[in-house]
């Protein structure tokens, strides 16, 4: 590969730098003894404790934490219904605006989904709260979580579930013994990724909460509109913390499956 | 199982108007959108069986064993088993298991697991499925792997996998899409003779497929070869061989030299043909009445074909030639006999001396000959 010229090492540290610094500076003045956002005043972990004592965002915390797991698992159980027939299903009738109308949400303005499911919930009388935001949740975590399992299942062999009922399942049954196992991994990441995007979420959170039902995203937002306190800056510490580590975890755990396949291969040939 | 010569003391069901088929195809037509992959077809298939399709890629072999499995359900026609119409029965209520072209191994299972996963569907118990599943991976002679994953077994390997694991649940009627095709020629042949030996010993039916002609007359009661979507011919081993209907099948099975020419005389059942100006006219027997003037052709295999340096005085087909090519394979020498017309004719003969003391060489003046009942007369 060629060196890197001067030109282009200079816009790369720019670029990095614009991008990290901030996170790194926050990261920093989370641990600042000092009650200032902008003065370093020595090293200390007190942020954290009194971030753990602030009952209001661990009240935040717990939300969003139940919003997050219970949306992503219903986005992954719905959108692998939706990958099935979108897969399988043959050719129906209204195919093409089914899959068009799976795929839509990940392109409309969060906004209009929000406000949308505001009217729909206010037109039924709804009362809202954190059950209106696991709607809201479920019904764009579904779309990506069809999306993620649709493309695996189209990649796996058909015949495999033909097998299984040639030998006996129903195609329940072998639907639960084969192809479950076989997409698993796909279902996995589709609920991590249903469950981050709800973790994220504040735009269509704020539209359809109500009163009682604060996610942590709405939390530091409306604290931040009085001023950033270290606090905000630890609890988002704890969150990259915690994005990084899942990141790290995934990729770790997909390279291990690519060297088990490698070896697995090199195994197959060396007995061939 | 030999090929039947002789219908009479010999295996075949089909020629006795009393024998019920165990699988009736009743103008069984599957359409793919608009292609047609099957084209308006009935066969018979009776029990204890041993029946190979063959044909050329794309005929729709498959399409017929996706039929009987469950797995294609006709656009018009009716398959029936045992007499009963089973189109409409889902596969996993059909007494007939299938082994899958792509294997179709479950990646999350191990071999013996794989093996095992019939028998458990149907409540075997357990003793009796670990004996069953030891058979079958004995059978297949991959005990060695018997804990591995698919993605850890090489092709052959697989093939074998899936093999024993169609074969667990020992079904009445059992499904081969190309079994044998990942193997070496050994253990193709080894098994070959594993699968006679069980198909014979259980009673079963087996339906195979298989690109092979040589494995489809090793194995097979019957052959049908199609193409298109048609079956052109279901006959013996030996008789499809030795009585093609067409140039289509004289042509697929095996090697021939075929003649075209004009029928010059018909009476009773031989046939002359008019075949190359200065030429004399070829003797055949008759397979159907023939009309004066009507284009036939006369097909004669290699093998049926005589060479020699002096002129034979008692064949009924003598012809003069050079000899253009040989082609030598160690047991056999194929002589590729050049006419006055530019025609080649493939002679065998089969190698008694070593090549050093043979006779005939590249460029030399010979005569090749036939019996007039060696050759097939064909109409199409
Ligand atoms: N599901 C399908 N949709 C459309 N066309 C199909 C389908 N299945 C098979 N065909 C077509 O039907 C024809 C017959 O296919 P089939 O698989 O039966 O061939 P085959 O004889 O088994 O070939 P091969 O020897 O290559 O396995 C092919 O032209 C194929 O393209
Ligand atoms: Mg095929």
């Amino acid at each position: 590969m060629n060196k890197l010229s001067r030109f282009n090492i200079t816009s790369l540290t720019l670029g990095f730098a614009f991008l990290y610094l901030p996170i790194l500076l926050l990261i920093l003045f989370s641990f600042n003894a000092s009650k200032l956002v902008t003065v370093w005043g020595g090293f200390s972990t007190k942020w954290y404790v009194s971030l753990f004592q602030n009952e209001a965002f661990m009240d935040a915390a717990w939300v969003t934490i139940r919003v997050a797991a219970i949306s992503a698992t219903a986005a992954t159980i719905l959108g692998c219904f939706g990958a099935i027939v979108m897969v399988r299903g043959g050719k129906f009738y209204g195919r093409t605006l089914f899959s068009g109308m799976i795929y839509a949400p990940l392109v409309m303005p969060e906004v209009i989904t929000g406000l949308s499911l505001l009217l729909l919930f206010v037109a039924l009388n709804f009362d809202r709260g954190i059950t209106t935001i696991i709607l809201a949740h479920i019904t764009f975590g579904m779309c990506y979580a069809a999306v993620v399992i649709s493309s695996r299942l189209s990649t796996m062999d058909q015949s495999l579930e033909e097998a299984a009922m040639d030998l006996g399942c129903t195609p329940f049954k072998a639907f639960i013994k084969i192809t479950a196992p076989v997409i698993a991994p796909a279902m996995v990441s589709a609920w991590l990724l249903a469950f981050t995007l709800s973790l994220d979420d504040l735009v269509i959170a704020s539209f359809t909460s109500g009163p009682g039902a604060t996610t942590l995203p709405m939390k530091i937002y409306s604290s931040v509109r009085l001023g950033v306190t270290p606090e905000i800056n630890a609890l988002s510490t704890l969150l990259i913390a915690t994005i990084t580590l899942g990141v790290i975890t995934a990729s770790w755990a997909n390279k291990r499956a690519e060297a088990n396949r490698i070896k697995d291969e090199q195994l197959a040939f060396a007995n061939d | 199982m030999s090929p039947s010569y002789n219908n009479n003391s010999i295996f075949a069901p089909w020629n006795d108007p009393k024998e019920k088929p165990l699988i009736e195809f009743k103008n069984v037509t599957k359409n793919f959108g608009s292609f047609t992959a099957i084209d308006n077809q009935s066969i018979n298939i009776y029990e204890r069986e041993f029946f190979s399709i063959l044909g050329p890629s794309g005929c729709g072999k498959t399409t017929m064993m996706r039929m009987l499995g469950g797995f294609e359900i006709p656009t018009e026609g009716d398959i029936l088993l045992d007499g009963q119409s089973i189109t409409n029965i889902p596969p996993h209520k059909r007494p007939v298991n299938m082994m899958f072209q792509s294997y179709a191994l479950f990646p999350h299972m191990n071999v013996e697991k794989n093996i095992a996963f019939g028998l458990k569907q149907e409540g075997m118990p357990k003793d009796q499925i670990n004996d069953r599943v030891e058979e079958m991976i004995n059978l297949v002679q991959l005990q060695q792997f018997a804990k591995r994953k698919p993605s850890q077994l090489s092709g052959g390997q697989r093939q074998r996998v899936a093999l024993a694991r169609s074969l667990a649940k020992k079904p009445k009627l059992l499904l081969l899409d190309e079994p044998l095709g990942a193997l070496d020629k050994k253990l193709r042949e080894e098994t070959q003779f594993e699968l006679m030996n069980i198909q014979e010993s259980l009673g079963m039916t087996f339906v195979i497929v298989t690109h092979d002609q040589e494995e489809a007359m090793t194995v097979s009661s019957r052959i049908a070869v199609m193409d298109h979507g048609k079956i052109i011919q279901v006959e013996s081993p030996a008789d499809i061989y030795e009585k093609p209907n067409s140039r289509y099948i004289a042509d697929f099975l095996g090697d021939v030299n075929i003649f075209e020419g004009k029928v010059a005389s018909a009476n009773d059942d031989a046939i002359q043909l008019e075949w190359a100006e200065g030429q004399e006219k070829l003797q055949m027997e008759a397979s159907q009445p023939a009309k004066i003037g009507d284009s036939n052709w006369l097909a004669v295999r290699p093998e049926k074909i005589s060479i020699s340096k002096e002129k034979p005085i008692d064949a009924d087909n003598i012809l003069k030639g050079k000899i253009w090519d040989i082609g030598y394979t160690g047991n056999i020498s194929v002589y590729h006999v050049q006419l006055p017309n530019g025609m080649t004719i493939k002679a065998q003969e089969v190698n008694r001396r070593r090549l050093a003391n043979r006779e005939l060489t590249w460029e030399d003046d010979v005569w090749i000959s036939w019996r007039k009942t060696a050759g097939t007369h064909l109409v199409k």
